[in-house]
């Protein structure tokens, strides 16, 4: 079984580990390129998500470098990300290609059919099962610092760019890390990285928070690099959403029913009580949560035709109004041009800074 | 004389203004892109430069549009900024309480909501340029009306045809079947304007909250007969400022004028780029799959701008000395 699974964001490189360590051949899934994008628009519905047409395209090039094998995970409640690998599996059949999938739902409700999963991709001894997780675990938090490191050191940095080379840097030191031993060597090495770029620290840039659907969240393929667009332009960017966290929450947290994104939940309930299906109910939480904890701004990334995310979209406008707050959403499809939402989110700058001069008047 | 110069270069108008140091317009220009956005800045230079013989003194210089960082490169610019700014901008000058901008232009269309002289939200168009100044054009040529005339014909109808106003090709088709049925040509062409009017509340408005004053702008705001589907539709009235069709470039101007009120001198080459040798062209970069298409805009000779790769190899690599910018705005260029 040669296995390859969906590429987001820098997470890969932990989940690359996990699954060479349970014994399996890995192939890497390549880096999202327009041709990834390409290939998954041929073979997917029009209508269809932007994350199912780059899924589609990133399965196209695994199998092309020669994988057998898929995993992947499920989605969470009404969402059409709970059929993907089912039909993603339809197309590749359909197309020639009989791949094996593995689907990896949350554990509640689905604890039997998650350990029969789990079992297909574990095969060494179960004593060393333990040791390959924690380290795994740890290069992925290690991974969501070095990001939330970045976010806050480019609207800081004082050479254009430097930022995007360290983390650049970093990433290729934690890719290189076999054991916890050297895991933890990488982690010194990346604090020393980090804390060697220049910054201004007189600096009080505008805070943006980024909400959304998780994969064109944490794929900067997906989103035109807003977090990176927006670090540039001075702003420093905080995501609620990092893949230890979700996993965090729903494959542990939920099931033993201890309640995760308490606030979030609780904060979005005068604008929304049921459970939509993917972040919307989270997205409407966290928006009001930046609000109260002095952010400028929030950024809405949803992908064209998700559900969830328009209705999130409505509900936020509401809330926008009510708290007087900025929200601005990013609609994501394979149409979506890099300029179209730079020129957005120079317009979206400008209007939190100018709020924010009004509101703090003019220093004499 | 001490002027300000702003340039809006857009995809189907390029438009430049000169302002004085009251911030008063003294002469505008408006030329078709023609898909040639360089040759559109040079000879709007060359003309403006002739018409005042030489007389002017540009004291900044602020570009807007689409091609905003390609005109900064090519004239020297002082500011660049994106064209909600800069409509906003110009239209608190003209109208100072303003609540909300209708900008409909050449191929795009934006609203934008403005609390106490801030704005406060907007939008653009995103996936449809049903209802934009392309279409508009399109229909008055296939109907052989002169696009000056179509919205005065507009107003003169009594009771407008419906027509589907959803996508600009089925317009197209409602149009030709409601001609064929016998509609009136005027109650057609009104009929067309409340389907673009309902279209761009529809998707681009939609979930704004609209107030008075509203000001409607972009080249489309020449036709009566939008402006007053627009009122028809929202219930107030609606002002279509004196220059509504190079507000854009206004804005720059204005913002020109911010950035060098510090008394730093401008950073604009002259009118004489006009008779510089501007080369662009582009290349595909093969050296990972993302085969991202880099321009490169060559000026006497000398590579002065790159863009368009996402690694920033390229963009990273010109050594000539790029515009000086406020740092804020170095993101922008």
């Amino acid at each position: 079984m040669r296995i390859t699974f969906p590429r987001m964001g820098t997470s890969y490189i932990a989940i690359a580990d996990l699954l060479t360590g349970l014994g399996n051949e890995v192939i890497l899934p390549p880096p999202i390129t327009k041709r990834t994008l390409d290939l998954g628009t041929r073979y997917s519905p029009e209508f269809a998500c932007l994350p199912f047409k780059i899924l589609m395209g990133t399965y196209l090039e695994g199998i092309a470098r020669g994988a057998d094998a898929i995993v992947s995970s499920g989605g969470v409640g009404p969402c059409r990300a709970g059929f993907y690998m089912e039909m993603h599996r339809r197309i590749l059949r359909d197309l020639g290609y009989e791949v094996e999938t593995i689907t990896l739902e949350p554990p509640k409700g689905h604890m039997v059919d998650l350990i029969k999963q789990l079992r297909r991709l574990i095969n060494v001894p179960l004593s060393r099962v333990w040791s390959t997780v924690r380290f795994a675990w740890g290069k992925l938090e290690l991974l969501d610092i070095i990001e939330e490191r970045a976010y806050y050191l480019r609207p800081r940095e004082v050479v254009r760019g430097s930022t995007t080379r360290a983390l650049r840097k970093c990433l290729s030191i934690v890719r290189g890390a076999k054991d916890m031993e050297q895991l933890s060597e990488a982690r010194n090495k990346v604090e020393e990285i980090l804390a060697s770029v220049p910054i201004d620290p007189e600096a009080v840039p505008l805070k943006v928070g980024l909400v959304g659907e998780i994969y064109v969240v944490l794929e900067p393929f997906a989103n035109g690099e807003v977090a990176e667009t927006l670090g540039e332009l001075g702003v420093e960017v905080h995501r609620s959403t990092y893949l230890t966290k979700w996993t965090r929450e729903n494959a542990f947290l939920d099931f033993f029913r201890i309640p995760a994104d308490r606030d979030a939940k609780r904060l979005a309930r005068p604008y929304l009580g049921e459970m939509i299906g993917g972040h919307g109910i989270i997205n409407v939480g966290e928006t009001v949560i930046y609000s109260r904890n002095g952010f400028d701004g929030v950024i809405h990334l949803a992908p064209f035709t998700c559900i969830p995310e328009i209705v999130a979209k409505g509900i936020l406008t509401k809330v926008s109004s009510d708290l007087g707050f900025p929200v601005m959403t990013l609609y994501l499809d394979e149409h979506t041009g890099k300029e179209g939402v730079r020129t957005r989110l120079e317009a979206f700058v400008d209007l939190i800074s100018k709020k924010r001069e009004k509101e703090q008047g003019v220093a004499w | 004389m001490n002027v300000f110069l702003g340039i809006d270069l857009g995809s189907v108008s390029t438009n430049l203004v000169l302002l004085n140091e009251e911030a008063e317009l003294i002469d505008s220009l408006y030329l078709r892109t023609g898909g040639r956005p360089i040759q559109a800045i040079q000879e709007g230079l060359r003309v403006l430069g002739g018409r005042h013989r030489g007389g002017l003194h540009v004291l900044g210089a602020g570009t807007t549009g689409s091609g905003r960082r390609l005109a900064a490169l090519v004239i020297g610019a002082d500011v660049v900024k994106n064209e909600i700014t800069a409509h906003a901008v110009a239209s608190l000058k003209e109208v100072p309480g303003v609540r909300t901008i209708l900008e409909i232009g050449g191929q795009d269309s934006k609203i934008i909501i403005l609390q106490d002289g801030v704005v406060v939200d907007f939008a653009m168009n995103t996936v449809c340029a049903a209802g934009t100044g392309s279409f508009l054009d399109h229909q008055a040529a296939r109907m052989n009306i002169p696009i000056e005339e179509f919205g005065e014909r507009a107003l003169q109808s009594k009771s407008p045809t419906r027509i589907a106003g959803r996508c600009s090709v089925f317009a197209e088709s409602d149009m030709i079947h409601k001609q064929q049925m016998g509609h009136k040509v005027e109650d057609i062409i009104a009929g067309l304007c409340e389907a673009l009017v309902r279209n761009y509340l529809n998707n681009v408005a939609k979930g704004k909250d609209i107030r008075p004053p509203v000001v409607f702008q972009g080249g489309v705001a020449a036709n009566a007969g939008i402006r007053v589907a627009f009122e028809k539709a929202l219930g107030v009235s609606v002002i279509v400022p004196r220059h509504f069709d190079v507000m854009g470039a206004i804005g720059a101007a204005l913002l020109a004028q911010e950035a060098v009120a510090d008394g730093r001198p401008s950073q604009f080459k002259g009118f004489d780029v006009g008779i510089r040798d501007y080369v662009t062209n582009s290349f595909v970069c093969q050296d990972c799959p993302n085969h991202c298409e880099v321009v490169q805009v060559i000026e006497e000779g000398e590579v002065v701008g790159r863009w368009g790769d996402r690694c920033g190899k390229w963009s990273a690599s010109v050594t000539a000395p790029t515009p000086k910018v406020p740092h804020y705005l170095e993101g922008a260029i």
